[in-house]
């Protein structure tokens, strides 16, 4: 496959300090052949990957919390037009701070074609956490193994076919601040949007009996409830974990529905003290 | 009973089936399966030395921690400063010198009526070129260098210093990064508060964020700190001690920071510090080409195409209200005799306080403002012909402010105080309005930081008043 | 002893984490866990917080926060 006319496209502009912009990047999903959501852990180069991809300047800091928002770009592949959300960087999709809530809404209800996670190849064990969990929510995922010259200089070494084998997803070695990689990583993403690639995800095993009962009672419950879910059990284990923001959708029957980027719960409930 | 209100009931239930510490379970399981997996793909062989932990353990000693830090940041303004100066001068004899009388000699040429030679090139353009000339050598210089810093993973150490002084302020441990962001635009700063999860802390961070000196700043601290700080020293000492002017102003901007968010804290946000937890990422060697061309791409020019869009209707209000006269005098000399008394009071002047109205959509222009209004002023003149072509470099600069404006020593510092302790730009309010929807919030953000700088400058005038 | 008491340099194991709810969470999450290694790695100018290991990541936590954390220093 060639990625010769692997075309960079301006979808819209995510640097500097204006604000106002943002309220422009909705979802558009009727644009786009298909929609790739670009996940990860902070300081992995995920905003890195996000430039590589389209061609925009976000700028890259190196701290955790740079990306505050999604921040969205295309490009177009194989002539197939891809939009790129990228989400804030988190260690897990199970706590409670706001911006682990919106790369959680949207990897689960945005129900993105293709999930790139981004993961550091030298502190793989932490990373393969929030691999882990993502594979929990979706078979259409991409590992990008980023960050593999860092590791070479450390003396680490990663088998990259042994963690695709293992994580049943395509994994590519990435050094994306000088471009390695990058053109297998739109390989695999294309495989995977076009269904050519099979995943056969890591799932992980819950062996207790009581436990797999529950989940399958709140499931069925669930999808009777709410017809779309993508991913019924997964959300039952979230109301069994009494997770707050999910129980609240529940209540509020907003479950599934995904929040535009700019809308952040405004401080006005201060005011009520 | 709804379906909604069934699926929570049995989940309640299923809950106390499945036992207590669910996620405590799931997330262990999670993480075995991660051990498991990585342990067979990863082979890791001899470390290699412990440089980078000696190097951190260095940059956050009790010993040199703090020095270091004011350290670094004195040599990023004693570099700007120094490196500012010819640039400065030149773009300055180019702007408004070369280019500015050969616009004059068109105008002249085509017999143009001298107001609308007078808007047009005395008002619009040299406004934009005052904004040039001062403001892009310091930023070209000042930026590259600061995101060198962030690049390398600098910014998390700094926070990581400063967390034991917010945490007693009764902060989050996170706003010092947004105090980060505050750094280049507070708009941004304001915005990236989003990161603190507890609405009472990131109210104070959006409070304060004010007072971490913005892009449109630096270039008013920068040119000040050299012309009337800097030049008080020895020249060998100038730049130095002009960076180091520049630099008590940002500490000041971290005291102050640190004294408002305590202050509301135990006032009107009552509360203790929440915990957090701030990841000290590896130092990475920044790509220094890279780097530079996305710092002067991403920041310089688009705030300077900021400054440059406010500037050119700056420069015309200025012109009209320096132009239009209500009975013997302009209305701009009204307004500037209105706000002198309470100006000179503070120790800064009426000028200053026009200028500082006039630069609410743009902290950028102030100093573009405060020139030409001081040489449309002046009644040498030479404004009405437009000899402020003369001015390209910072000396001339100071001798318009000092000569023409009656400027002293006093004023310079007051200026700096000021710069940091007024009212956020326009943008800014609207996006504190944006991302807190109360009026009570956005009013006290505004007016706090105005009367903070007010107090401060009737401090240091008075002073100064009775010791010298 | 709680990871608060840890000296810089040590390492120790994780035995039991005390913090509730959310606070809970977010330590659960950053991958505190019984049996996981923590070493100290360097305090801050100010004594507070401590920058610590935590499975090949460096992690800052405040002290109250170490405090809820029961760990068994390594030999």
């Amino acid at each position: 496959m060639s990625h010769a006319e692997t075309a960079i496209q301006c979808g819209s502009c995510a640097s500097g300090c204006n604000t106002a912009h943002l309220a422009k990047l909705g979802i558009k999903t009727g644009n786009w052949d298909y929609v790739v959501a670009l996940a990860g852990n902070p300081n992995t180069g995920k905003s890195t990957i996000f430039n590589a991809l389209t061609g925009l300047n976000q700028h890259v800091g190196n701290w955790a919390g740079k990306t505050v928002t999604r921040a969205e770009g295309a490009f177009t592949l194989g002539g197939k037009k891809f939009k790129l959300v990228d989400l804030p960087g988190t260690y897990s999709l199970l706590s409670t701070s706001v911006d682990e809530e919106i790369a959680r809404d949207f990897v689960l209800f945005g129900k993105p074609d293709v999930t790139v996670v981004v993961a550091d190849a030298t502190r793989l064990e932490r990373n393969l956490n929030l691999v882990l969990q993502i594979l929990e929510i979706t078979d259409r995922a991409v590992v990008a193994l980023n960050l593999i010259d860092e590791a070479g200089r450390n003396n680490i070494k990663v088998d990259e076919r042994s963690l695709a084998r293992d994580l049943g997803v395509p994994v590519v070695s990435m050094a994306a601040r000088s471009g390695k990689g990058v053109d297998e990583l739109l390989g695999a993403i294309e495989q995977v949007s076009s269904g050519e690639f099979q995943a056969r995800p890591h799932r992980i095993k819950y062996t207790d009996d009581i436990l797999e009962n529950a989940i399958d009672t709140l499931a069925t419950q669930l999808h009777g409830q709410f017809e779309d879910l993508p991913n019924a059990r997964w959300v039952a284990l979230r109301l069994l974990e009494g997770d707050e923001s999910i129980i609240n959708a529940v209540q509020t029957a907003t479950l599934g529905t995904v929040r535009a980027a700019n809308v952040f719960p405004p401080l006005v409930q201060l005011e009520a003290r | 009973m709804t379906n909604s209100e069934a699926i929570l009931d049995n989940a309640a239930r299923l809950r106390g089936e499945v036992g207590g510490n669910l996620h405590d379970r799931l997330t262990e399981a999670i993480y075995s399966d991660a051990g498991a997996i990585a342990g067979r793909a990863v082979s890791a062989g001899e470390q290699t030395g412990n440089l980078e932990q000696k190097f951190d353990r260095i940059l956050t000693s009790r010993l040199w921690g703090f020095p270091l830090m004011i350290l670094l940041l004195t040599g990023v303004f004693w570099l700007t400063i120094a490196g500012a100066n010819i640039p400065s001068a030149m773009l300055g004899e180019l702007l408004q010198g070369t280019v500015y009388n050969a616009l004059h000699g068109v105008a002249a040429a085509l017999n143009a009526p001298w107001w609308l030679s007078g808007f047009w090139i005395d008002g619009v353009y040299l406004a934009t070129a005052w904004v040039v000339s001062v403001m892009l050598p310091p930023m070209a210089i000042f930026f590259p260098l600061f995101t060198l810093l962030e690049d390398l993973g600098y910014l998390p150490r700094v926070a990581f210093n400063l967390d034991r002084l917010f945490k007693r302020a009764g902060a989050h441990g996170k706003q010092a990064l947004t105090m980060m962001m505050g750094y280049g635009c507070n708009a941004a700063g304001v915005v990236s508060t989003r990161i603190i999860d507890s609405p009472r802390e990131r109210m104070i961070a959006i409070v304060t964020n004010n007072f971490a000196i913005c892009n449109g700043r630096w270039g008013t601290l920068i040119l000040i700190g050299a012309i009337f700080v800097g030049a008080t020293a020895p020249p060998f000492m100038a730049s130095f001690i002009a960076a180091t002017s520049v630099v008590a102003i940002a500490i000041l901007g971290v005291i102050f920071t640190l004294l408002v968010s305590a202050f509301l804290s135990k006032t009107w946000l009552k509360g203790e510090a929440s915990s957090f937890s701030l990841e000290l990422p590896p130092y990475r060697p920044p790509q220094i080409w890279q780097t530079l061309y996305k710092s002067i791409i991403d920041r310089t020019l688009i705030v300077l195409k900021r400054a440059v869009i406010m500037a050119a209707p700056a420069g015309a209000v200025i012109w009209l209200i320096s132009n239009i006269n209500i009975g013997e005098a302009s209305i701009a000399t009204h307004l500037i005799s209105f706000l002198n008394p309470f100006g000179l009071l503070i120790g800064l002047n009426g000028v200053i306080l026009l200028a500082y109205i006039v630069a609410i959509p743009a902290n950028e222009i102030v100093i573009p403002t405060i020139l030409m209004l001081t040489l449309n002023l002046s009644k040498s003149g030479l404004a009405q012909t437009g000899v402020m072509s003369g001015i390209d470099d910072d000396m001339q600069i100071q001798e318009v402010l000092t000569g023409m404006g009656g400027w002293t020593l006093l004023t310079g510092i007051n200026l700096l105080l000021f710069s940091l302790l007024h009212n956020p730009c326009s943008t800014t309010i609207w996006t504190i309005w944006q991302e807190t929807r109360s009026l009570k919030w956005t009013t006290i953000s505004t007016i706090l930081p105005v009367v903070l700088g007010i107090a401060v400058c009737l401090l240091t005038a008075t002073a100064a008043r009775l010791f010298f | 002893m709680t990871l608060n008491m840890l000296k810089a340099g040590r390492t120790a194991t994780v035995k039991g984490i005390y913090s509730k709810d959310t606070e809970r969470r977010r330590m659960v999450d950053l991958g505190i866990l019984p049996g996981t290694l923590i070493e100290n790695v360097m305090a801050s100018p100010l004594g507070d917080p401590v920058a610590y290991r935590i499975r090949s990541a460096v992690i800052a936590l405040r002290r109250e926060q170490a405090e809820l954390i029961e760990v068994e220093e390594e030999g």
